[in-house]
């Protein structure tokens, strides 16, 4: 059975360029960047090499970026290096749709002492600008907010929320984990302190992240070890995953506009199908401003995991914003925030595309999928017994 | 991905019994689209009260789907008072074992058997007594006491994984530890509380918190701390030698000085800085 991959936005394959480019760096080019012999010193051109390429994507300067471990240690890092940075400032905002990486932190700060404010978000998963504005004190010490949406994919306006922010003397941090490669980002426009991407969300592997750290910004490290990365992060450098990194965000690059085109019409194509041959499904989050990539999809009076396990079945991989699939009981965090109904959050179906998927996939799944609903729908007590 | 057995996988993507029973002799509806899951059973009886059809409707995912065919199967052809015996347990062993925390879709199974044998029988359905514990799903401590009895559940988490309670906000965590206790025989912990520290007391006590735990381990570093004033729950101090310089640390310093002295004097201390 083939299997068909639409589940990009939990991680995603590693590209044959970004395999190639690392291969040597797992094999025979094995030395210590850090050593003082040419053996090592040939490593780290090759790291000097990936830090241009990742600059590059974003539109910053190559020492302006680090090299982490995952998304997580880099949003981490972010967030303590601001506080840090204004130990008299015990207020933080963030919004109430962010990743955990970020939520949970908060949450752990919460319990440290800090004041923090969640920023809500409307219906069509938008945020309230007003109430982030409102929020900012002179005690605020960080705004952290998502560049796109992991679940719903729509894109907050991060530049005019930057500039804003950074007007009063705030840091700002953007979690750009879902939007690198998906939709452009230049740090220069931008004007954020921090910003945090993933490798394995771009065709890298796993274990590999970045921080962009805007230059004359105060940061202090969170792995305190070795003077590796200047000393603003410890520990020696996962090498091939950087070199992986570097190509794999000159192949994002060079693929944007394949994004903004291709993707954009296999994932409206996907979208489209879905909504016309299951009547009661809706899109969750603003159609306008979303990822090109990514989209939403509740069906009324059906629940989350049956339909994914139904897919599973033909090798379909899609993810849901299910309380069953998680192992929690109540549905996401992000469609509870949108108040998005009982009635269609258990049956929400996140669809999330790459390059690598074809139009027979979509047409595969705009096939196979409404027989799926209709079928659950058959069985739900809930269901009016219309026509599913 | 959760790990289901075979029957399980089997049950769900061919449900048997899968719809409504005209004129059925009972129904049992448990469950609500709020909670994730919900399912309607109906039955019908022949001649001799026993039970010749049953069928279901759920809403769920796929463990509930397949507890769900799993019990019109096992159901047909006894009497109601055999009917009865069937327990949770017995529901998810037919499948060979459900995920410990799918064991609710079981529990849900035996709920709607109940309803639906008391509505054979004429009886009014089973009202839900006792006292709501769990808001976020609407569980009662009737409902909790016998899922603990009957299951030998030892934990909250055991509790949550058979009847939900306490997956939600979690504010109902205390109260469902209570239940367990009371019926596993211990005596439920009492928490001492002390008497609230005067600002005298709580002001010597952070001094001697300081001098004894805080400054020596400090001073290990080349760092010293010096306490400026106790506003409320506010211990304002300030930073002496390595520690006032070291902006790396100051982070970790200020939450190990205040976990400490949260540790030691009060647990709502905040410990603020000023700069030396």
């Amino acid at each position: 059975m083939k299997t068909i991959y639409v589940d990009n936005n939990a991680t995603t394959a590693v590209a044959p360029e970004v395999l190639d480019a690392m291969m040597p760096y797992l094999t025979e080019l094995y030395g210590n960047p850090s050593s003082t012999h040419s053996f090592g010193g040939n490593v780290e051109h090759a790291i000097k090499a990936a830090r241009e390429q990742v600059a590059a994507l974003i539109g910053a300067s190559p020492e302006e970026i680090i090299f982490t471990s995952c998304g997580t240690e880099s949003d981490n890092t972010a967030i303590q290096a601001a506080i840090s940075a204004n130990p008299d400032k015990k207020h933080i905002v963030t919004t109430r749709v962010e990743h955990p990486a970020i939520k949970n932190m908060y949450e752990h700060l919460s319990k440290q002492g800090f004041r923090v404010t969640f920023v809500p978000v409307d219906r069509k998963g938008r945020l309230d600008m007003d109430f982030l504005y409102d929020s900012l004190t002179e005690g605020t010490a960080l705004v952290s907010v998502m560049w796109a949406n992991n679940e719903s994919g729509v894109i907050f306006p991060i530049n005019e929320i930057s500039h804003e922010v950074r007007s009063r003397g705030i840091a700002f941090h953007t979690d750009a984990v879902q939007a690198a490669g998906k939709t452009p980002i230049n740090v220069a426009d931008t004007g954020a302190d921090l910003l945090s991407l993933s490798g394995h969300k771009i065709h890298a592997p796993k274990g590999i992240g970045i921080l962009y750290i805007r230059r004359g910004v105060a940061f202090s490290p969170f792995l305190i070890g070795g003077h590796q990365e200047r000393g603003r992060r410890g520990g020696t450098e996962n090498v091939a995953s950087i070199v992986g990194i570097g190509k794999a965000c000159e192949l994002a690059k060079t693929n944007l506009d394949e994004m903004d085109t291709r993707v954009r019409y296999l994932r409206d194509k996907l979208e489209q199908g879905l909504l016309d041959g299951t009547p009661k499904s809706t899109v969750n989050g603003i159609r306008e401003q979303r990822l090109p990539s990514t989209t939403s999809i509740g069906f009324d009076a059906v629940e989350g995991e049956a339909i994914l396990l139904m897919m599973d079945a033909l090798g379909i991989c899609a993810s849901s914003g299910s309380a069953c699939t998680s192992g929690s009981l109540e549905p996401s965090h992000v469609l509870r925030a949108m108040g998005v109904p009982f009635t269609s959050a258990h049956g929400s179906i996140r669809f999330s595309l790459s390059h690598y998927n074809t139009e027979e996939e979509i047409d595969f799944i705009v096939e196979k999928l409404p027989p799926i609903i209709a079928n659950l729908r058959k069985m739900s007590p809930f269901w009016d017994g219309g026509s599913a | 991905m959760w790990e289901y057995t075979d029957k399980v996988k089997e049950h769900f993507l061919n449900p048997r019994n899968v719809g409504v029973i005209d004129n059925p002799d009972g129904v049992g509806e448990v469950g609500s689209l709020a909670c994730g899951d919900a399912l309607t059973l109906y039955l019908k009886l022949d001649d001799d009260k026993k039970i010749k059809d049953a069928k279901f409707q759920t809403f769920g995912c796929a463990s509930a789907i397949a507890s769900s065919s799993a019990l019109t199967e096992m159901v047909k052809g006894l009497t109601l008072d055999e009917a009865k015996t069937i327990t949770n347990e017995k529901i998810a062993d037919y499948l060979g074992g459900l995920p410990k925390e799918k064991m609710h879709c079981s529990v849900m199974g035996r709920d709607a058997l109940e309803g639906a044998i008391a509505d054979c029988m004429g009886d009014a359905l089973p009202k839900i007594e006792g006292e709501i514990v769990c808001e976020c799903f609407g569980v009662t401590d009737i409902e909790i006491e016998r899922a603990v009895r009957e299951n030998g559940l030892t934990t909250i988490d055991d509790v949550t994984d058979y009847v939900k309670a306490g997956g939600g906000c979690e504010n109902c965590h205390e109260k469902i530890q209570e239940i367990i206790d009371s019926l596993t025989g211990k005596e439920p912990v009492k928490k001492t509380e002390p008497a609230p520290l005067t600002n005298i007391q709580k002001i010597r006590l952070i001094e001697e918190s300081l001098e004894r735990e805080i400054k020596p381990s400090l001073k290990k570093d080349g760092g010293d701390i010096e306490l400026v004033d106790v506003d409320g729950n506010r211990v304002i101090v300030k930073m002496h030698g390595a520690c006032a310089t070291c902006k790396m640390s100051q982070l970790t310093l200020e939450n190990y000085v205040e976990s400490k002295l949260r540790e030691l004097v009060a647990p709502d201390l905040v410990v603020e800085e000023v700069s030396a």
